[in-house]
């Protein structure tokens, strides 16, 4: 099986679903030019002409106009360059996005997707370093989508652009270049389906997007120790697969929930008290969380390297819980 | 490419819906009184000559966008009264199943977008509905209607831009009602004539008396077909006054009695249309009574559907969040 980036997963998930449904339409800033800053979108504009469109920088006018668009028959799919900047767009996520399909009693399919390039890398800084899932979770009419792979990026964006609601899909900035097998045929990865990526007995990782990786590689560390690490990888946060976590929790007994997002309010707080609700029996111990500083994203890489949670982060977590 | 004047049956047809604007209006003002209809109610009267005479160059397959004060644009539009009454009832059988309420009335079925709790909020939409329409070469036009508040806020900016640039067939319609909520337009814009920021876009920009129906319905038209044409965005700015409150209760200390009544009494584009059909020989006496008769009675009939329906169950409050099942 070929082997692919997540970038390149997710340029063939667009063009593989642009070959079939010609609704399908993109939007966004330097998607033409570049490719938008991560070159995801590059080769669109020769292959479907007229079908991808370079906006000014107006994030609530590119929310806005793609809404407007799904509202009438379209797919758009929308980059907003750094989910930093879909603040700039918050009313159209909230308010009108997310909220059109209830409160016009389901007169209508809300079929648009945004691209969201998020997290740390390359020593951007405050604006342009953030992990917004939280927010977005906080809404229902939302869903919310984090692939921690190529193959995962690809299957889930499929998905995305088959279905009939909002979805908000997180593109991490340092997993573009991480490959895996992706095969040429057609699939798809249904929303709402984590993905058990190693087995173990001893103690689960909740893991999202780019601490997936992370926990893998602590599960490595630690299995000549003899502890065992489970590691569930969330894929879709809005909709969530609870019995997944749950099931792997009731095994393992411990849980360490890690995203990249800021510790307090995160998702990982979400997580965890899911399973403290629902699993507090399985529990040998308290669940533990593995999240990012409550700062903002500081420049210097000295600094930097402080904030995003790493890798003995979780395998500090796992012998704490374990021994 | 001038428009061609309305038919005697248009204008008769103009003229039935700004009359159940008005009477909708007022039996909504009264029903929230008693308590029957809830929540928020922000009411249209006076503006009826805006919105009727610029949808009456739509079609059900065109589209439009509006406001928090939304129920002219749906009666103008199309929408069936017993089913926004029963919306305003909070009833199951309303346009949204009692989940929307007067600002979210909307009917996708006559190409009514929704009517929008965010001042501001149906730019982006009616925009996009272009861009869909640009697309499709289908010919279909998208009317965005705001306030003039909502020319001070971002989303009128970004998408008059983006509709402008990219030659979309969308007509902004600015209802200067001279009020943002409870602000008099002239203490916080020092622009107050919104037309003349059009050519910051590199659009047209019009202005027109939004009390005369006939003024809108020929500059309405203009910009409708110059759309289909596909030569891009008009910015139309349409001066005019509600007659009521921001909202029903609203004490109006912001403005005299001797105002509201200077425009109520003398520039009321309802009376302004009825004198020109009566000039016209169009609208008999005996007619003007029949064609208000009939729109009481369709009033009277939606607050009856309204009154009988149920409300929504409570199975129905988990639906409608996704495309699919989270109960």
């Amino acid at each position: 099986m070929p082997k692919k980036s997540m970038r390149d997963a997710l340029r063939e998930a667009l063009h593989e679903e642009m070959e079939r449904d010609d609704s399908i339409i993109v939007l966004g800033e330097d998607v033409i030019t570049h490719g938008g800053p991560y070159a995801v979108t590059r080769g669109i504009d020769e292959k479907f002409p007229g079908r991808i469109r370079q906006t000014p920088i107006s994030e609530a006018g590119i929310v806005g106009t793609a809404l407007g668009a799904a509202l009438c028959g379209m797919r758009p799919v929308a980059e907003v360059m750094y989910v930093d900047f879909a603040t700039c767009a918050m009313d159209e996520v909230v308010n009108q996005m997310a909220k059109v399909r209830y409160m016009f009693g389901g007169q209508t399919d809300v079929p648009v997707v945004l691209r969201l390039p998020s997290g740390s890398a390359r020593l951007l800084a405050a604006q342009h370093s953030q992990c917004l899932e939280a927010w977005f979770l906080h809404v229902p009419g939302l869903q919310v989508v984090v692939p921690s792979t190529a193959y995962d990026a690809k299957g889930l964006l499929k998905t995305a652009l088959r279905g009939k609601d909002p979805v908000l899909f997180m593109e991490y900035k340092r997993l573009y270049t991480n490959e895996c097998e992706v095969p040429d045929e057609d699939y798809a990865i249904p929303f709402g389906q984590a993905d058990v990526k190693r087995e173990g007995r001893d103690v689960t990782i909740v893991a999202t997007g780019p601490m997936v990786p992370k926990a893998l590689e602590a599960a490595d560390l630690l299995s000549p120790e003899g502890i065992e690490v489970e590691v569930v990888d969330t894929r879709t946060l809005v909709p969530f697969d609870k019995a997944t976590v749950f099931a792997s929790v009731g095994k393992t007994n411990r849980a360490i929930v890690t995203d990249e997002e800021v510790k307090r309010g995160g998702t990982s707080a979400e997580i965890a008290s899911l399973i403290a609700e629902e699993c507090f029996d399985a529990l040998d111990a308290p669940v533990k969380r593995v999240a990012a500083a409550e700062v903002p994203m500081p420049f210097s890489p000295e600094l930097e390297k402080l904030v995003v949670p790493k890798t003995e982060h979780l395998v500090a977590a796992a012998r704490e819980l374990v021994g | 490419m001038p428009v061609e004047a309305p038919s005697a049956e248009k204008l008769l047809d103009m003229y039935a819906r700004m009359w159940r604007i008005r009477l909708f209006e007022e039996q909504a003002e009264y029903q929230s009184s008693q308590g029957k209809v809830m929540g928020a109610l922000h009411t249209y009267i006076g503006e009826e000559g805006v919105a009727v005479p610029a949808c009456a160059h739509l079609q059900d397959t065109d589209y439009i966008t509006s406001t928090h004060r939304g129920h002219g644009h749906c009666i103008a539009k199309g929408a069936d009264i017993s089913r926004m009454m029963a919306e305003l009832f909070g009833r199951s059988t309303g346009y949204c199943k009692g989940k929307g309420g007067s600002m979210h009335i909307a009917d996708f079925q006559v190409g009514m977008l929704g009517a929008n709790g965010i001042v501001a909020g149906g730019f982006g939409i009616a925009t996009g509905a272009g861009l869909a329409a640009q697309l499709r070469g289908s010919g279909q036009v998208a009317v965005c209607f705001f306030g003039d508040g909502a020319a001070n806020r971002g989303p009128f900016h970004e998408n008059i831009n983006i509709g402008a640039v990219w030659k979309l067939p969308v007509v902004y319609v600015c209802e200067n009602n001279q009020f943002a909520q409870w602000t008099p337009q002239k203490d916080v814009t020092l622009v107050t004539d919104i037309a003349n920021m059009s050519p910051a876009y590199g659009i047209p920009g019009v202005q027109v008396d939004g009390m005369d129906p006939l003024a809108v319905y020929e500059a309405a038209g203009e910009a409708i077909a110059r759309a289909r044409r596909g030569e891009g965005p008009t910015l139309l700015e349409c001066k005019t006054y509600r007659f009521h409150g921001h909202n029903f209760g609203d004490p109006q200390q912001y403005r005299t009695r001797e105002e509201i009544a200077e425009w109520s009494d003398n520039r009321d584009p309802i009376k302004q249309l009825a004198a020109h059909m009566r000039d016209a020989g169009i609208l008999s006496d005996e007619q003007d009574a029949d064609i208000q008769n009939t729109v009481q009675e369709e009033i009277t009939a939606a607050v009856r559907f309204a009154e009988s329906s149920p409300y929504p169950t409570p199975d129905e409050l988990y639906k409608d969040v996704y495309s699919y099942d989270i109960g």
